[in-house]
């Protein structure tokens, strides 16, 4: 039997800090997100990345609405709230007028791949050198977990609550290989969240996608997988499992696009 | 028993809302929840010793709940502190 | 700069790069479309960026996000691409973005929607309805400034004879107040003191939540204030008047060029034209209509401004609408009774002594 160490505390011996509770662009941690949400994770990355890239001091973001939109206020350089969907023309915009900004948008499925499909595919074949970052749950998070475009044949949710059924409900759209093919597409990679090894493999991702970006490569997305036990009917330990399996399992993990350099 | 114990973490307990993400992810198994809530009523986790410091809690927390350390000498804890 | 003979869609393009204009978006549709051609030629020049927009709302949606970076930016349409941007043009005003739109109408068919709008919310543009290519130059760069100086959106209401009459005009750069813009989300926000969030919906950066109903208030407040500073107009003969005609844009011009040549004549008409839309000039259509014995609103569409023009006179004289439904086969709104014989008979109509009381 292990006596629990005390947490509430600095170590009382010789120890160096490799781990800050949040990255220093993050302007609060107090957030009303449901108890596993997987979009606090993928923020702590962008966040981190922009100061690893030294573009703390010219970075803007453009945020769409959805759970996320709540995350905003976090967000620690120029931010632009947009219209749900219409973040990749509100970032089209702003990078032509500042384009040696690192700008992204920070999208969630419902977002980007129902009411704004058209948007990102055509900023996207324009070339545009922005990154979209695509927050995927497979539901519509904030009206309280409705289908979207995304969402998995069997997949509950509160307006398939026996399970989205293809002649009914039509055939989930994975973004990011629709995306790949366009000319203007300079990097398209799907990761996820739902374990520390997906997190770290999603953080090269998001990396290689800012750097094409900087590179004046063209367009970039990448697609997060994230937890919603909410939207799921799962229970929070159980999120990560239902990501790996059942979203997982239509919406493949892994890197679709790379330019060589 | 004896375990070494490499690092440490602090954990911000009074926004943690009880996930349970952390102990699964945490390659050691060194978090487990406990029965203490916090003000909002979620349980928190409790640490045992075996800590590596590869911030593995700290990645997968939704609530930044978790600062990490890395001791400079490993630390070997027996039955008791 | 000197003289040169410009449609109305050239003159409109140059003004806007004169004042300062960086960026345009927008998809073609009559009579708009010269528009987009005039900016796409002209923006890369000047140093500036024009994208051929895949849609009207990714028009505005680009037009946005390069406002909301400081640059001074422009879209447009014609009535059926406004429609389309209803919502973003209502976000718009509550993100306090300067942005610079154009309908370059079918007719005066929209006058409701530029006045009203069909976007969610207590919200307002300012609304400037030039006469002539020439008041089109002045308005389109004093839309710049207004835009800027009030946070607020600015819509020029044109037409398809303003978008194709060339006229002889010389675009100079009015010499208008530069307003610094510390609000701009350009990227350099930590720089500058802190981050800038430009948010349509309340949100504070590092602030949990939104409270609406402060901000919407404020809003509200905000343009009360513009609604009692920015009202213009211009009118003429109102004084001795015994009919007062009220036109607006293209067919002013008409009724103009009747109410002096009936004057000339003797006849007691006067003439008055809002040149803002909105904040509609309604003190001063009030102070003109006070002494006559009839107002004829004068109108290419069912009856749109004489509301406006009912409430500003309020009971003082009768107000009859002399205008109508005119417009090509295409619906275009080159309207039949652009003519100047045709508008004059149709103020002569509505003289008192001609009508039994």
């Amino acid at each position: 039997m292990s006596t629990r160490i005390a947490t509430d505390r600095a170590p009382g011996v010789a120890a160096t800090k490799t781990g800050e509770f949040a990255p220093s662009l993050q302007l609060s941690v107090d957030h009303d997100l449901c108890p596993g949400c997987g979009e606090p994770l993928a923020l702590r990355l962008v966040l981190e990345l922009i100061e690893e890239l030294g573009h703390a001091h010219n970075a803007i973001c453009v945020v769409g609405i959805g759970c996320y939109t709540a995350l905003g206020s976090s967000i620690g350089v120029d931010m632009i709230q947009a219209l749900h969907g219409r973040a990749p023309s509100l970032a089209t915009g702003a990078k032509r007028m500042r384009p040696a900004t690192l700008l992204f948008t920070l999208q969630g499925d419902g977002d980007m791949v129902n009411e704004g499909l058209q948007e990102v595919i055509h900023t996207a074949a324009r070339g545009e050198n922005v990154t979209c970052v695509l927050l995927n749950n497979g539901v519509f998070g904030e009206t309280g977990g409705h289908m979207t475009a995304t969402s998995v044949l069997g997949q509950r949710t509160k307006n398939t609550l026996e399970g989205r059924d293809a002649a009914r409900h039509g055939h989930p759209i994975s973004l990011a290989e629709m995306l790949a093919p366009l000319g203007g597409a300079a990097y398209v990679a799907r990761g996820s969240v739902h374990d520390a090894p997906n997190i770290v493999r999603t953080k090269n991702m998001l990396r290689r996608a800012f750097e094409a970006q900087l590179a004046g490569e063209g367009f970039s997305l990448v697609e997060i997988l994230t937890m919603c036990p909410t939207g799921w009917f799962v229970p929070t330990a159980k999120g990560p499992g239902y990501l790996d399996e059942v979203i997982g399992a239509v919406h493949r993990i892994g890197e679709i696009k790379a330019r060589t350099r | 028993m004896s375990v070494v114990t490499r690092g440490t973490v602090v954990i911000a307990e009074e926004r943690c809302k009880g996930c349970e993400l952390c102990v699964p992810a945490c390659p050691p198994r060194v978090l487990a929840m406990s029965e203490r809530r916090n003000a909002i009523g979620a349980r928190v986790p409790d640490l045992m010793p075996g800590c590596t410091g590869c911030g593995a809690c700290l990645l997968v927390c939704p609530d930044f709940c978790f600062e990490v350390y890395q001791y400079d000498e490993a630390v070997v804890h027996g039955d008791a502190r | 700069m000197k003289r040169r003979l410009m449609e109305g869609s050239e003159a409109i393009a140059e003004a806007a790069i004169a004042a300062g204009c960086k960026f345009f978006a927008g998809y073609p549709m009559t009579p708009f479309t010269e528009l987009l051609e005039h900016f796409a030629a002209k923006l890369p020049t000047a140093g500036g960026a024009c994208v051929n927009a895949e849609s009207e709302l990714e028009a505005i949606g680009m037009a946005w996000g390069a406002a909301a970076t400081g640059a001074r930016a422009a879209t447009g349409s014609t009535g059926q691409g406004l429609a389309l941007m209803q919502e973003s043009l209502s976000e718009l005003v509550r993100a306090e973005l300067p942005l610079v739109v154009f309908n370059m109408a079918r007719g005066q068919f929209d006058y409701f929607q530029a006045t009203r709008g069909g976007g969610h919310g207590d919200y307002r543009l300012v609304v400037l309805a030039p006469i002539d290519v020439a008041e089109a130059v002045d308005l389109t760069q004093r839309a710049f400034e207004i835009a800027e100086r009030w946070r607020n959106p600015v819509l020029i209401y044109g037409d398809y004879l303003l978008a194709h009459t060339a006229e002889a005009v010389d675009v100079r750069a009015l010499d208008l107040t530069t307003h610094a813009n510390e609000w701009r989300a350009d990227g350099t926000g930590r720089a500058r003191g802190g981050p800038r969030h430009v948010s349509s919906i309340g949100m504070q950066p590092g602030a949990k939540g939104i409270d609406a109903e402060v901000f919407w208030k404020r809003l509200a407040a905000k343009h009360e204030q513009i609604a009692a500073s920015e009202a213009r107009f211009e009118a003429e003969h109102c004084d001795d008047a015994e009919l007062l005609v009220v036109a607006f844009g293209s067919l002013a011009r008409f009724a103009r060029h009747a109410v002096r040549e009936l004057r000339r004549e003797g006849v007691r008409a006067g003439y008055f034209r809002p040149v803002t839309l909105w904040p509609f000039p309604s003190e001063a259509l009030a102070r003109a209509a006070g002494g006559v014995k009839r107002v004829a609103v004068l109108e290419q569409n069912a009856g749109q401004m004489i509301d406006d023009v009912r409430l500003a006179v309020l009971g003082r004289a009768p107000v009859v609408a002399i205008g109508g439904i005119s417009t090509d086969a295409h619906g275009f709104g080159i309207g039949r009774f652009f003519d100047p014989e045709q508008v004059r008979a149709r103020i002569e109509g509505a003289l008192p002594e001609r009508h039994v009381a």
